[in-house]
């Protein structure tokens, strides 16, 4: 994916590294590699790669990571933003 | 008359291949079915073979399921690795959104191959697509597949909806007996499904242990074979040409309902004159103008996905606003004795507005783009979306009076 880079600076994405245990889940979950490990702690090694899946977070045993996760799809925007942030707006 | 007896022994040779798989799975079929009396066939053909013992009142016999095993939990269906003509014409159907929000399978268990109680279970959704590139992949191999409740929709996106979700997962163990059918407690999933399930909730909820498997399909017979380990490549979302032209008849499909009216915006404003409105006008006027708007849908939703790795930018609707500028730039130089100033303005504001638009909704068709970016994006073109189609209006309506 390295010849599809999107919007620099933009995803939420956070790393505890005091609360990392090093089990490198978020290594093998994440589509884009954004994480590698290093010393027995994650990091964040191209965090402009990351597309806020959520992956990551979900399957962090300590909690370490934090983002807000969902669909980076216009039309789904446009109906949160119209309708507000329910479940009924659909994307794909 | 010398072709009946061949016919017949067909027939037998069919009914005995039943009785021999039915007594397979420990079922007498001689002592349940009543055998015909051959000599007394008078009319048509000779009958089928007599049905299969896990036929059910009611329920029909899928075309992708060969056969059925018996298991512990009851019979199992053992599903074919290869496709059929009408999975075929199926997945052709889908990719242009004909009946793409109903084609699904049951949940459940099903088996490929031979499994035994220590073969693998792959987890998948019950989006019949996504089903049928999973079984055409692991032929030769003896897995069982557990389909989970995802509504007929992919891996992907069922996990950003939370229906591929860990909730979905242990249910789906739980109702389907695997416990009694396997020894082992590992399921494999596909990567992509770990937005919507956390393996260490699984664990806790059903005693099984999540394995993260390859995310296509194409790789899952290397990772078994390499001891459930996936490098580096098997981990990564790719989008490569074909992928992206794969998803762009379904962007279409999508534009059916509003070109529809566009087309009739088109035409009313095509023929506003300083005779208010005439009819004469609207027609050589109106095609033009349709031109110009497929020239933006071209741009936006098929030129700009095809060749989106290479079109500057890193915006979707600045990559579409130059695919469209460049598509109406295309149409004047086509047209351009017939086209005046600002006839030619208002083409290219309108294939560069409809682009730039239909580029930025591709957006969610892509495995890459974060929603915090699109937000960002979306918030800077939209008003400049509605600048320039106010201005190709205004430029379209000038040009009646202009000349």
């Amino acid at each position: 994916m390295d010849n599809f880079r999107y919007l620099p600076g933009v995803s939420t994405l956070k790393l505890n590294v005091d609360s990392c245990i090093g089990c490198g889940m978020c290594t093998i979950v994440c589509p884009h590699g954004v994480f590698a490990l290093d010393n027995r702690k994650a990091k964040i090694c191209d965090h402009d790669g990351c597309m806020e899946c959520g992956a990551c977070a979900k399957n962090c045993p300590t909690d370490a990571i934090m983002v807000t996760p969902g669909v980076g799809c216009a039309s789904y925007i446009i109906q949160t933003w119209i309708k507000g942030k329910r479940p009924a707006a659909q994307c794909c | 008359m010398a072709k009946k007896p061949q016919q017949r022994s067909e027939c037998c040779a069919d009914e005995n291949l039943s009785a021999a798989r039915a007594s397979q799975h420990g079922i007498s079929l001689q002592a349940s079915m009543p055998q015909p009396i051959q000599d007394e066939v008078c009319c048509g053909a000779p009958p089928q073979p007599p049905g299969s013992p896990y036929e059910r009142p009611g329920y029909a016999l899928l075309p992708f399921v060969d056969d059925f095993m018996d298991t512990p939990v009851g019979p199992v269906p053992r599903v074919k690795t290869d496709l059929d003509l009408k999975d075929h014409v199926g997945t052709i159907a889908v990719r242009w959104a004909i009946n793409r929000k109903n084609y699904k399978i049951a949940p459940g268990l099903y088996a490929v191959g031979s499994p035994d109680q220590n073969a693998p279970v792959l987890v998948t959704a019950n989006y019949k697509l996504t089903f049928d590139v999973l079984r055409r992949q692991i032929e030769t191999l003896d897995v069982w597949i557990l389909v989970l409740d995802t509504r007929g929709i992919n891996v992907w996106c069922a996990a950003g909806k939370d229906l591929f979700s860990t909730a979905e997962v242990i249910h789906r163990v739980q109702l389907s007996g695997l416990e009694d059918v396997v020894r082992h407690r590992q399921l494999i999933l596909p990567q992509l499904a770990a937005t919507g399930v956390s393996a260490q909730e699984v664990k806790k909820g059903s005693g099984f242990k999540v394995i993260w498997g390859p995310i296509r399909a194409i790789d899952i017979k290397s990772f078994l074979e390499n001891s459930l380990k996936a490098d580096d490549s098997m981990r990564r979302v790719t989008f490569d040409f074909m992928e992206r032209m794969a998803v762009v008849p379904v962007e279409l499909s999508h534009l059916l309902k509003p070109t529809l009216w566009m087309l009739g915006g088109i035409f009313l404003l095509s023929g506003i004159d300083s005779n208010i409105f005439s009819l004469a006008a609207a027609w050589p006027r109106g095609l033009m103008a349709t031109l110009a708007y497929a020239a933006g849908i071209l741009a936006g939703a098929v030129i700009a996905p095809a060749l989106l790795p290479w079109i500057p930018g890193r915006s979707f609707a600045l990559k579409g606003s130059i695919t469209g500028i460049c598509c109406g730039i295309g149409i004047i130089l086509i047209f351009h004795p017939k086209l005046q100033l600002w006839d030619s303005l208002a083409v290219m504001l309108c294939a560069a507005t409809i682009s730039s638009y239909l580029a930025m909704n591709f957006t969610g068709s892509t495995p890459f783009t974060s929603p915090s970016g699109v937000e960002k994006e979306m918030r800077k073109a939209i008003p400049l979306q509605a600048l320039a189609g106010l201005m190709a209006v205004a430029a379209w309506i000038g040009s009646a009076f202009a000349y």
